[in-house]
């Protein structure tokens, strides 16, 4: 915008001095000229008009202005990598700091021509378009940091991604060059191609001290388990091709190898497979005879018949990848992306971010030597798993394959949870796909554990003014054995609670909290007052429940700690207006919630519903005055993924539909169970029976 | 003309203008490209001020040359083939990998079996390698004939190398090298909890364990060969042998911060290695939430080395209990000692503190983890060891080996065993977390041991009614009766399927054999005497399908723990609450057919089919030990229980008076083997939502329980 305020002050001062009736053609030729311009290039002035800052001039559009550096000959080597390097021994995680995100800080070398005393540059390509993406992807993190001694992690600007297209020792010494090189302390090193014939080792073969490796195609003798950071070979395919994602099931193949360079005595062995199991496998190879101007790397043959790669590798269930001369293949890369289940025959290979992902749950990996037995190990994996591997195989390509950004970034992730442990991201994260993170649940309390009896459970009374209906409440719960203590919400702030001579005299301590502000979200705050894990919540009008219904409500709570544990239709409601009880009369069949009018649950409920209940739901129940109960039970549902036992059925429409809206998802699950003691009406002499004053009324 | 010319004029001049703002030579709008361009890795020269990286737009290079893979000489690497016989013989001692140091063909033959050497006369053993011994020669794993094995375990006491402890076995070099077997280690697994002495702590064992995997506790990262060795926790001579105590967390408080965050108390050293780790504690100690204690007491000759807070610390040491600070503490410390590995990591697990969070829920997730990981790897001898041995077998199975869901959520990877599937769906376990559904049908397996000879039998009445039920997808009848197969006429015609399987050896155990026609998740076993309505058996299955882990039965049995005898006691009477449920009439996850047959020793499957009793009694012992809860007992009609207790049949067991001095026997024999008693009491019973209450009938679903 500022621009073009700068273009028409330049205007103006070239036309007055020409013809009035030129003056309108001018202008309307400037105009369109200047439209132009602000159409094909907005993009690139808009944001540093907003930006713009003294230090641009500084800037360098283009690498071949990046200031050369000549490498003395006797410019130090540094050590080559020591092997035993682990986070404690060779990182300083002092650099990085305590800082409340907890996140790492990442500083980019800027980028430097490095050329030998005799001016030929240290790698032949340069930088190439890969590493170029990968550092602009670092810069546009969180991650990124310009200044230098805030930095936790220095990445060079060296492109070290092949090596075979790195002079080894000038490469070496740019790195020792570099102004914090430090013996390679907390330096990553990004690499996807390693070694070089005719042994190919499996990791970068340049002197680099201390620094940190990200490397494609570690075994397990190069790796450093721990330290460095196991990365996939980059497809670029990934940008070109755009495969859309296609369902799990079966497809025409079940087994394909579209390998080019598949070593003869792998060939061998994949042929000898195709004899036995025929139209199941395809075994495709580089095309001998294509004409002129088709991409090879796009075209694939078997037998004068061309395919598509990678389109072909969507039609196949598994599909192979065996190692080259290199332990790390990109077609890895396009096998996930095809969604087909990578077979992966590299022996000793540490494969790609195995740190945190489970490849269990996407690909088959079998030994090299088990070549022969490939098709019999794979028809045996059961189908719905081969479909689950899929998806998953997919998701791994989308979230961590797809771009240098995602590798980058995924890898700088790894790094940052190694430092900051305890803000790691935990194994559901990492490999739960979006589906299964939106299906699944993750429940707080998973263990499997019945509490004991002995603390007791705390009773959280809500009440206004009903104060008559409320003491008979207390004297009612306080018959209940394992009633621990009482807890009254007094959510009346025109008047006070009565006097404490004025209140039932029980055996539990009795506590009154005053609230702010009249709200219904009040019962549900975690109060400190409220010592033991169970709740029962329950309204100041609920009179009818037994001792021993209240009782047996906590030993099922017990059971089932990590539900909402409420009462059936038989509850009885006090209506005041027509001064008397309202009985119930919707009797179901199922439950699929329970009012919190009365029952028991966990005191993480209550922690979960005031700082971590979804959306607006909160404001909008006091708003409403309404429906905390509904709120309640879709919280419930959408942390544990389980039913309450019991039920009431009483809701109302507008706020199941709105709090569906809000978890996205409609969590409730309905049963047709409740919970009754063993001997419940059974014919059985009732002084025997633990409950027996259940259900009598 | 002119007017030409001042047009010509103009035009050049605005596009001079224009090439040169492109071009970035009038000091005014600099070009940079926008953050969306730049993702894609975009055109146009320049960046966003203040960052050094330039997003720099020449057509760069690819990285790699697309076809280099293609050429010959790529390609023309050794033989693949080769390179692995060069690696198995490069790769050895201290860069040993399952690769290179491990013979797989050992296990193919007879699968993943363990030999054990026979115990020397005169050797001493200790007693925690003894209790180590003892847990591998009582697992499934065990082979007493060395031609069998695929592992080998020394006889000879390994677990403490410290030349200055008594229990050090003198000459162990060699002892190894004198035994037929040893062949440099290849598959042998040597155990080890102590090495090297002061004052320098070495992990060195004092012999050469050339190829063999070390399962060790201590062991540092630069000692450690990954995917060979396997790291164990250290332990105590006291922990139990088998068993062992569950965790200490019954409840999970909130907010769940405890009095303490942060507690340590243990011994300083002063001087040599790890003394500057603990050393340095005092700094964080501020008596009130972190406390952190360090005693100079140790060794003979502290007074030597002592320093100036010796005193003061030494004193504030004595002013706190141990054991009340762990139980109070928000997270515990594990500082290294003078080996790594410390008593106090077991210690922390089992008294649930952990390491160092933030959030309240991720230290009620944490808390929670570690109480599951106590007890399903660490709370005994036997777990620490099955645990070392399933982890070297996942190597030997590779593709179909667990995955670290498995190992890490509930049961864990003890009751997961991957032969039965590698699909997390098909176990029990994961539902929720997959957020998926078991299938929502089940098969019925009916336990026949009386001959077909009436068209009113039992069996008859029971296939009709289970065949009606809408979620039956199958009947299977396990035939093991003497008397041969009856004729296909003989069974009636039902809308299921119906299969006959002839039991292999007409025993007990073969009704919980995984036989392949068991299709679905959902198992309805049944004996042929019972007595079930179509509407029980699918109330019942709705309820399965909430609780897909546990088994859902009708009659209920409970077990208690007589004080007088010392010993478990069974009972069959009506009482306030249950722990099992009968197998003659119940619904579970087929995985349990899968584990009672494979996952259960032989010698209490055989008491089981030698008795023809209990088999019931060792399925709730089996599941309640994998999901520690109690089973589901769902609503039944009252004449049910009169004809389980058998007036039906006249050769049904629960008319022989041995039969419940057996049962409780059994009960012992198996408590005895699982370490302790895995059962749960529970105290209610699931009935149809609207069961007796008073509303008309015809309102219920299941009104057909209700009626007698």
């Amino acid at each position: 915008m500022c621009a073009s305020v700068k273009y028409s002050s330049r205007g103006p001062a070239l036309i007055p001095r020409m013809k009035t009736k030129h003056r309108i053609y001018y202008i309307t030729l400037f105009s369109v000229v200047l439209l132009g311009l602000i159409a094909t290039g907005m993009f690139q002035f808009w944001p540093h008009s907003i930006e713009s800052s003294p230090e641009w001039t500084l800037d360098r559009r283009s690498v071949h202005d990046a200031p050369l550096v000549k490498l003395p000959v006797s410019s130090p080597i540094p050590e080559r990598g020591d092997l035993s390097c682990r986070m404690h021994t060779c990182f300083d995680v002092y650099r990085c700091g305590y800082n409340p995100k907890n996140r790492i800080k990442v500083y980019i070398y800027p980028l430097q021509r490095f050329v030998d005393e005799v001016g030929v540059p240290i790698s032949s390509t340069g930088l190439s378009r890969e590493y170029n993406d990968l550092l602009s992807a670092i810069s546009d993190s969180d991650f990124y940091t310009d200044d230098v001694t805030r930095a936790c992690l220095f990445v060079p600007s060296i492109d070290v991604l092949n090596q075979n297209s790195l002079r080894i020792r000038e490469t070496a010494q740019a790195l020792a060059m570099l102004p914090r090189w430090d013996k390679g302390m907390n330096h990553l090193l990004f690499n996807m191609l390693p070694g070089g014939p005719p042994d190919y080792n499996t990791a970068l073969d340049v002197p680099r001290d201390r620094a940190l490796l990200a490397g494609g195609g570690f075994s397990t003798w190069t790796y450093r388990q721990g330290y460095d950071v196991s990365i996939p070979v980059y497809s670029p395919l990934s940008a070109e091709v755009d495969l859309p994602e296609k369902q799990p099931g079966p497809r025409r193949y079940f087994i394909l190898s579209s390998q080019t360079a598949i070593h003869r005595e792998y060939r061998t062995e994949l042929e000898r497979l195709k004899e036995e199991n025929g139209e199941a496998l395809l075994l495709l190879d580089k095309c001998s005879n294509l004409s002129q101007g088709m991409a090879s790397a796009r075209k694939r043959c078997y037998k004068g018949q061309v395919y598509d790669y990678p389109q072909i590798l969507q039609e196949s269930s598994f599909c192979v990848v065996l190692r080259g001369a290199r332990l790390g293949q990109a077609t890895l890369s396009d096998v996930l992306q095809a969604g087909c289940v990578p077979v992966i025959m590299a022996d000793s290979y540490i494969l790609p971010f195995s740190e945190v992902l489970d490849w269990k749950r996407a690909s088959v990996v079998i030994p090299e030597e088990k070549l022969p037995e490939m098709y019999t190990i794979l028809k045996s994996i059961p189908h719905r798993q081969v479909e689950e591997m899929q998806r998953q195989a997919r998701w791994f390509w989308e979230a961590y394959f797809r771009s240098m950004k995602a590798i980058g970034l995924t890898t700088l992730q790894i790094i940052n949870d190694r430092i900051y442990p305890y803000a790691a991201r935990t194994y559901e994260e990492w490999n739960n796909p979006p589906v299964v993170k939106w299906s699944s649940v993750s429940n707080p309390l998973f263990l499997p554990l019945i509490p004991p009896r002995s603390p007791g459970f705390t009773a959280v009374v809500l009440t206004y003014d009903r104060v008559e209906s409320l003491f008979r409440v207390i004297t009612e719960i306080s018959k209940v054995p394992s009633l621990a203590k009482l807890l009254v919400v007094w959510n009346n702030q025109n008047k006070s609670p009565p006097e404490e001579s004025l209140w039932p005299k029980i055996a539990v301590p009795l506590r009154v909290v005053r609230t702010k502000e009249n709200k219904l979200s009040n019962r549900f705050f975690p109060f400190d007052e409220i010592e033991t894990e169970a709740v029962l919540a329950i309204d100041d009008d609920i009179i009818m429940l037994t001792s021993d219904e209240l009782q047996f409500g906590y030993e099922v709570w017990r059971e089932f700690p990590d539900r909402l544990v409420g009462y059936p239709g038989r509850l009885h409601l006090w209506d005041h207006e027509m001064g008397k009880w309202k009985y119930e009369s919707e009797w179901t069949n199922e439950v699929s919630m329970v009012l919190t009018g009365a029952a028991f649950y966990h005191k993480y409920f209550n922690y979960l519903y005031t700082y971590k209940m979804p959306g607006d739901i909160k404001n909008w129940v006091d708003a409403h005055m309404n429906c905390e109960d509904i709120a309640m039970n879709f919280l419930v549902a959408n942390i544990t993924g389980k039913a309450p036992i019991k039920v009431c059925i009483s809701y109302l429409l507008a706020c199941i539909n709105k709090f569906a809206s809000v978890f996205g998802t409609m969590p409730l699950k309905v049963v047709e169970h409740r919970a009754d003691p063993v001997l419940y009406k059974d014919d059985f002499p009732e002084k025997l029976k633990s409950f027996p004053n259940i259900g009598s009324l | 003309m002119q007017a030409k010319k001042r047009y010509l004029i103009s035009l050049l001049t605005g596009a001079s203008l224009v090439l040169l703002l492109y071009f970035g030579g009038v000091p005014g709008p600099a070009p940079a490209t926008s953050r969306h361009e730049r993702a894609r890795g975009g055109g146009g020269g320049g960046r966003r001020s203040g960052q050094p990286w330039p997003h720099a737009s020449e057509p760069f290079q690819p990285f790699s040359p697309g076809d280099e893979t293609d050429t010959e000489e790529y390609n023309a690497h050794v033989s693949p083939r080769q390179k692995r016989e060069v690696h198995a013989s490069v790769y050895r001692g201290k860069r040993c990998r399952m690769d290179s140091c491990f013979d797989f063909s050992l296990c193919r033959r007879n699968g993943f079996k363990v030999y054990v050497y026979p115990q020397q006369k005169g050797e001493k053993i200790s007693e925690s390698y003894q209790s180590i011994l003892a847990a591998i020669e009582g697992s499934r794993f065990y082979t007493s004939d060395p031609s069998q094995a695929c592992l080998f375990v020394l006889s000879l006491d390994t677990l403490d190398r410290d030349q200055l402890s008594p229990h050090y076995v003198h000459n162990l070099k060699s002892k190894v090298q004198s035994l037929p077997l040893w062949n440099d280690g290849r598959n042998h697994l040597v155990f080890n909890l102590y090495s090297g002495t002061w004052p320098d702590y070495t992990e060195d064992l004092g012999f050469d364990i050339g190829q063999a995997m070390l399962a060790k506790a201590s062991v540092s990262t630069e000692n450690f060969r990954p995917g060979f060795d396997v790291s164990i926790p250290l332990f105590p001579k006291e922990h139990p042998r088998s068993g062992g105590e569950r965790g200490h967390l019954r409840a999970n408080s909130i907010p769940p911060f405890r009095k303490y965050m942060l507690v340590f108390k243990g011994k300083r050293y002063l001087t040599g290695i790890g003394s500057d780790t603990r050393n340095a504690l005092y700094h964080v100690h501020n008596a009130e939430d972190v406390v952190l204690l360090t005693t100079c007491k140790h060794g003979k000759d502290w007074q030597k080395h002592k320093d100036a807070r010796c005193d003061k610390d030494n004193a504030e040491y004595d002013k706190y209990d141990y054991r009340e600070m762990l139980h109070n503490s928000t997270f515990c410390l594990v500082p290294r000692g003078r080996r790594l590995g410390s008593f106090r990591f077991l210690e922390a697990l089992q008294i649930p503190s952990t390491v160092r969070s933030i959030h309240q829920d991720k230290i009620l997730a944490l808390r929670q983890q570690t109480q599951f990981l106590w007890e399903a790897y660490f709370s005994s001898v036997e777990k620490i060891v099955l645990t070392t041995l399933e982890i070297i077998q996942d190597r030997v199975l590779q593709h179909t080996a667990r995955s670290s869901l498995m190992w890490n959520s509930h049961p864990g990877g003890l009751f997961t065993l991957p032969q039965y599937s590698s699909y997390l769906g098909d176990f029990p376990f994961y539902y929720a977390g997959l957020g998926i559904k078991p299938y929502p049908k089940f098969t019925a397996v009916i336990h026949a041991v009386t001959p077909l000879v009436s068209q009113s039998q039992p069996i008859l009445k029971l296939l009709v009614a289970v065949a009606k039920s809408q979620y039956c997808a199958q009947i299977i009848v396990l035939w093991n009766c003497d008397k041969p197969l009856p004729a296909k006429h003989r069974w009636p015609a039902t809308s299921v399927p119906v299969i006959v399987i002839e039991g292999e050896n007409k025993v007990m155990s073969s009704r919980f054999q995984p036989y392949e026609s068991i299709i679905t998740d959902a198992v309805l076993s049944l004996d042929e005497d019972t007595v079930l309505s179509t509407t029980e058996v699918d109330f019942a299955f709705t309820v399965w399908q909430s609780f897909p882990e546990r088994i859902v039965g009708y009659p209920a049995r409970s077990h208690f723990w007589d004080s007088n005898k010392e010993r478990w006691g069974y009972t069959s009477k009506w009482t306030n609450d249950y722990s099992m449920v009968l197998t003659g009439a119940a619904i579970y996850h087929r995985y349990y057919h899968y584990l009672y047959t494979h996952f259960l020793p032989s010698s209490l499957k055989n008491m089981v089919d030698q008795l023809a009793n209990c088999e019931d009694i060792l399925m709730n012992f089996l599941v309640s030990a994998v999901t520690k809860l109690p089973p589901i007992k769902v609503t039944q009609k009252k004449q049910y229980k009169e004809t389980m207790m058998g007036q039906s049949s006249r050769a049904s067991r629960w008319a022989d008076p041995d039969h419940f001095a057996q049962r409780q026997t059994c009960m012992n024999k198996f408590a005895s083997w699982f370490g302790g008693m895995p059962l749960v009491h529970s105290q209610m019973r699931l009935d149809p939502v609207l069961f007796k209450d008073q509303v008309s009938i015809l309102r219920k679903k299941y009104r057909e329980i209700e009626r007698l």
